[in-house]
């Protein structure tokens, strides 16, 4: 009885064994590789990246993943500090770099975490918010605490956000005309040739892609 | 529009596609694990397997097939990752120590996809691909066998026969999982969703030099990381990265994809029971704890009070732009209302309360409408608990669905509605009181021990998502997280199953006008009440000193 038990036991962790590997080759191989395969043929810009060209056919990246938009690190800096000739993203103090496998330098994404009590989230709020402030004041145009938009001052959840609010882009239209020598409404009108509405009207929220519209940016002001 | 009003015809735009799907998908179910035929592609996978999907299997052995399965699933796992170093296609990446692998291993086949590791550094395409998405799949083929097998026993008289694992294990996979996946796959490209298998490669930048990006499998992933409730991303900021989670429609689409078979399985509950009435009184239950919930949540959310957020004038950290408030508090509550735990923003930095309600809804048993089959049993325990208590009201002895619910019976009932409380806390309660585990906090005071609180509820409930600020990848959480996920999962399913097995011997009691009528209005009512009771008597005193007290400071 003892014995058959035992042979019972591993008759069927063997029949297991055989439905994991059969199961994996259906849904670890040929399924991941099928529909590979069709996005690789329906949808190739998609399924690669959705990367996007400047006028000169460079890649400067990908529509969905939000980049930096910093000057070059000087001496001293910690953190490099924003240029201001481009429109800026949100914050992304939840980013990190690769802790493991360290020859690579990989972008992990990630959100801070930090709760809505917590004092570093409180602090970072209010340098943002006066950074912001700071930044996109004119000699003729002065920012009100009351413009900013909470996108502007909070970090994302991926850390990669690609999109800002429309308000937040209306609010760098004049730091950014001044800083590329435009007028305020040809900046204008590009913020709003690049906002997207929602999905039929109400799904997700409206949202301005800023590599798309830097790179708007930068044909307006080198074409 | 108002972000609100969008918010709200985001929800309604949910609720019509939900309930669109409801019968059709639910008959299809019912069907596909009631019909006699096989397919040839699966009588060919019955013959590799060795087994014969005719033979009908009593409790026991349903549960050894249960079991067998899980156990060489979990050492398969984590084997792959303990050799990710030496396995071509890789991409390089170093081997997973053990304290993770067994965490991580755990978590996948538990349906929970708790991850202490960063997906984008750590896991190669093998492992992702071809053991973790995998899992994903047979995970979710398991929760539903066992739903099944439970609902067998309701329908079933005088044989103690609840079906045959392999076949409805198999059936699951192949019938309804992997067709619902190719086309949602297809959907998620469509929007943006990445898959290919460039592995890590450099893209140009716009302020010059290159960045690098690590690209795979991930749509393919993404889709039944949602439809199978299991909630693993490809990446670390899972369904809040762009690859995985492109825009709002995808948002929605993957919110559905989320709530799709567990709602549905209530219409499959109903028809293989003989009375769909059955399981449109279970989906009111569902339903209303689900509404409830999702509007405190958008309430909570819209009315961000909490020091930062107040400050930054909108809850929006931790959350994405193309979702904004209203998308990001329907997948809240979506996921920790079913086993899923993928999220598309991050828990920890909601309000208090609304932390609080991501919590509340895993403790709740994931069973509004709760994980793929999971949910379905999950509830038909508490239906179970219900009809008793009515009874003890009325001094009848209770019944359900023609079963008599006898000592033997609430016995299981009891015994599973223990385990998950009894791992939580007491998991909690020891992390606490030792010294190093709460060296992992990233926040204090009580926001520090709802990081605590809610890995353990997130862990024995099979959810897998955190409030993320939590250090986990230590020895005591990657073990402790690891053995109350394989708890939370399998005792469970043991008493569900003996459940089973004691309700199909028996021969069904002649309904009476004294029999609780259990398809109506009334019901529901009784058992939204209890489930809110239960679980809240259970766990007020352990929210009273996280959620509650600090939305009640903000």
């Amino acid at each position: 009885m003892a014995n058959n038990s035992v042979g019972n036991t591993w008759r069927i962790l063997w029949a297991g064994l055989r439905a994991l590997l059969v199961l994996t080759v259906v849904c670890g191989v040929l399924y991941p590789l099928a529909v590979t395969g069709i996005a690789q043929v329906a949808f190739p810009g998609k399924a690669n990246g959705s990367e996007i060209q400047d006028a000169s056919g460079k890649v400067v990246g990908s529509e969905l993943i939000g980049q930096r938009y910093d000057l070059p690190l000087k001496d001293g800096e910690e953190t490099a500090a924003p240029d201001l000739k481009w429109f800026q993203p949100r914050p992304s103090n939840g980013l990190g770099s690769n802790s493991v496998n360290t020859r690579y330098k990989l972008i992990l994404s990630g959100a801070t975490n930090r709760s809505g009590d917590n004092a570093d989230l409180i602090r970072w709020v209010k340098d943002a918010k006066a950074a912001v402030i700071k930044g996109n004041s004119t000699a003729g145009h002065q920012v009100k605490p009351s413009d900013i938009p909470a996108d502007a001052v909070t970090s994302s959840g991926s850390g990669l956000d690609p999109h800002i609010s429309p308000e937040y882009a209306k609010l760098q239209v004049h730091r950014v005309a001044e800083k590329n020598h435009l007028t305020v409404a040809q900046v204008d009108r590009l913020v709003a040739d690049h906002t997207d509405d929602r999905v039929l009207g109400f799904i997700g929220e409206p949202r301005v892609n800023v590599l798309r519209l830097n790179v708007a940016l930068k044909e307006l002001t080198q074409g | 529009m108002s972000p609100v009003l969008a918010g709200v015809l985001q929800l309604l735009a949910l609720l019509v596609a939900l309930g669109l799907s409801y019968r059709p998908l639910g008959d299809h179910m019912a069907r596909v694990y009631s019909s006699e035929k096989h397919l040839r592609a699966e009588k060919w996978i019955y013959k590799a397997i060795g087994a014969d999907p005719s033979v009908q299997m009593r409790w026991p052995a349903y549960l050894r097939g249960v079991l067998a399965f899980s156990v060489v699933s979990v050492l398969f796992l984590y084997l792959l990752q303990r050799i990710q170093g030496s396995l071509p296609g890789s991409l390089g990446f170093v081997s997973i120590d053990p304290d993770q692998a067994f965490n991580t291993a755990a978590s996948f086949v538990a349906n929970t996809n708790w991850q202490s590791y960063y997906g984008e550094q750590a896991m190669g395409h093998v492992v992702q691909t071809g053991g973790l998405a995998v899992q994903n799949f047979v995970s979710a083929a398991v929760g539903i066998a066992v739903a099944v097998a439970l609902v067998r026993g309701f329908a079933r008289s005088r044989t103690g026969e609840l079906g045959n694992f392999w076949a409805d294990l198999v059936r699951g996979t192949v019938r309804i999982l992997l067709p619902i996946s190719v086309i949602g796959a297809l959907v998620l490209v469509a929007c943006g969703a990445i898959q290919n298998f460039s592995g890590i490669h450099e893209v140009g930048q716009f302020i010059g030099g290159p960045q690098q990006w690590n690209g795979g499998a991930v749509a393919s992933q993404e889709v039944i990381k949602e439809l199978g409730t299991n909630g693993g991303g490809y990446f670390n900021a899972n369904s809040a990265h762009p690859f995985e989670n492109p825009d709002g429609l995808s948002n929605l689409f993957e919110i559905y994809l989320i709530l799709v078979i567990p709602f549905a399985l209530t219409r499959t509950f109903g028809r293989m029971v003989g009375s769909v009435k059955q399981g449109y009184a279970i989906l009111g239950t569902m339903a209303t704890i689900w509404l409830l919930f999702t509007g405190l949540m958008l309430w909570t959310e819209f009315a961000h009070n909490a020091p930062a957020l107040d400050l930054a004038g909108g809850a929006m950290e931790g959350k994405e732009t193309r979702f904004g408030i209203g998308g990001s508090s329907i997948f809240a509550v979506a996921t920790t209302m079913t086993s899923t735990g993928a999220v598309n923003s991050f828990h920890s930095s909601y309000t208090g309360f609304g932390g609080g309600i991501t919590m509340l809804g895993m403790q709740l048993g994931e069973i509004a409408p709760g994980g793929v089959g999971s949910g379905l049993y999950g509830m038909l325990i508490m239906a179970v608990i219900a009809v008793f208590i009515a009874g003890l009201m009325v001094g009848r002895t209770p019944e359900y669905l023609g079963k008599k619910i006898g000592t033997r019976e609430i016995k299981f009932a009891a015994c599973y509605i223990l385990v998950t409380p009894a791992l939580v806390l007491c998991f909690t309660a020891a992390a606490m009181a030792l010294d190093t585990p709460s060296h992992s906090m990233t926040n204090s005071g009580a926001h520090g021990f709802s990081e605590i609180l809610y890995a353990y509820t997130s862990g024995a409930n099979n959810n897998g998502s955190a409030f993320a600020g939590l250090n986990a990848d230590t020895q005591w959480f990657n073990s402790t997280i690891g053995i109350a996920m394989l708890l939370g999962r399998f005792l469970p399913m043991v008493f569900v199953l003996a459940l089973a097995g004691s309700l199909a011997e028996q021969t069904p009691v002649p309904e009476t006008s004294g029999t609780l009528r259990t398809e109506k209005p009334l019901f529901t009512g009784l058992l939204v009440g209890t489930i809110m009771i239960i679980a809240g008597l259970t766990y007020f005193p352990a929210l009273a000193l996280g959620p509650l007290a600090e939305g009640l400071a903000a």
